[in-house]
């Protein structure tokens, strides 16, 4: 593409990256969560593929299927976490540390250190889906047909 | 012959929506809510969560969020399976 693209690019990924991260860290109080923050950061991994094309992509060595990985099994820890209620038990909520301040009940505008293991498995969720877009989409770009530019 | 099946397809079709659209209910009136309101009630208290929708997806129903992220990793698996160099 040519250089207003790829000028455009290099200053609205970031910007893009870190608004995925937003959706995804504010998924327990606001519209949002791990799948949509994901795909919101995998959009930019689609405009780096747009902007310089699909071996540039591969040259950066970002570690999708790692995420990925990583991502499914940190879920399915952090849900035997609550084994020992039931499995997918919040096991974390209201205990103090980590994302367990106590929730205020009825219409408040929300406490970011709250919800248990629902913010981390909306982080591991998020980086899974990041991950395994990322990979789809630069499989897609490296070996899905001629490159047209 | 062909025009008379897609005829009998489109009232049929077409006489099945108008049946459910004639019982409808008024909009966002559901016939039972009462886990809707376990929901609004109960999902502050016990997933410490403000997002009702966040604290069905990830809490009460995780079992439904594990499905669709092996669904994801399926499809991954998949598209790397089809486009990969056979020959190296």
């Amino acid at each position: 593409m040519s250089v207003v693209v790829k000028t455009i690019a290099r200053i609205l990924v970031p910007v893009i990256l870190v608004f995925g991260g937003y959706v995804i860290l504010h998924g327990h109080l606001t519209p949002g969560g791990g799948f949509q923050g994901g795909a919101v950061a995998a959009s930019a991994v689609a405009l780096l593929l747009v902007a310089f094309g699909a071996p540039a992509v591969k040259r950066l060595k970002a570690p999708f299927s790692v995420l990925e990985d990583l991502g499914g099994i940190a879920f399915v820890v952090l849900a035997f976490l609550g084994l020992g209620f039931t499995f997918f038990a919040n096991s974390l909520a209201g205990m103090g540390g980590l994302f367990g301040a106590p929730v205020p009940t009825g219409p408040n505008a929300g406490i970011l250190n709250s919800g248990g293991t629902v913010p981390l498995m909306n982080w591991a969720v998020g980086f899974k889906v990041l991950g395994g877009l990322g990979a789809v989409m630069v499989l897609f770009g490296l070996f899905g047909g001629d490159d047209d530019r | 012959m062909r025009r008379w099946g897609v005829v009998v397809t489109f009232l049929i079709v077409a006489g099945c929506l108008l049946l459910g659209a004639a019982r409808m209910r008024p909009f966002g009136a559901p016939r039972y809510d009462l886990m809707d309101r376990y929901f609004n009630a109960f999902s502050q208290r016990e997933a410490a969560t403000n997002n009702v929708v966040t604290a069905i997806v990830f809490d009460y129903r995780g079992y439904d969020t594990l499905g669709e992220a092996t669904v994801l990793f399926t499809a991954v698996i998949g598209v790397a399976l089809v486009l990969r160099r056979l020959t190296r």
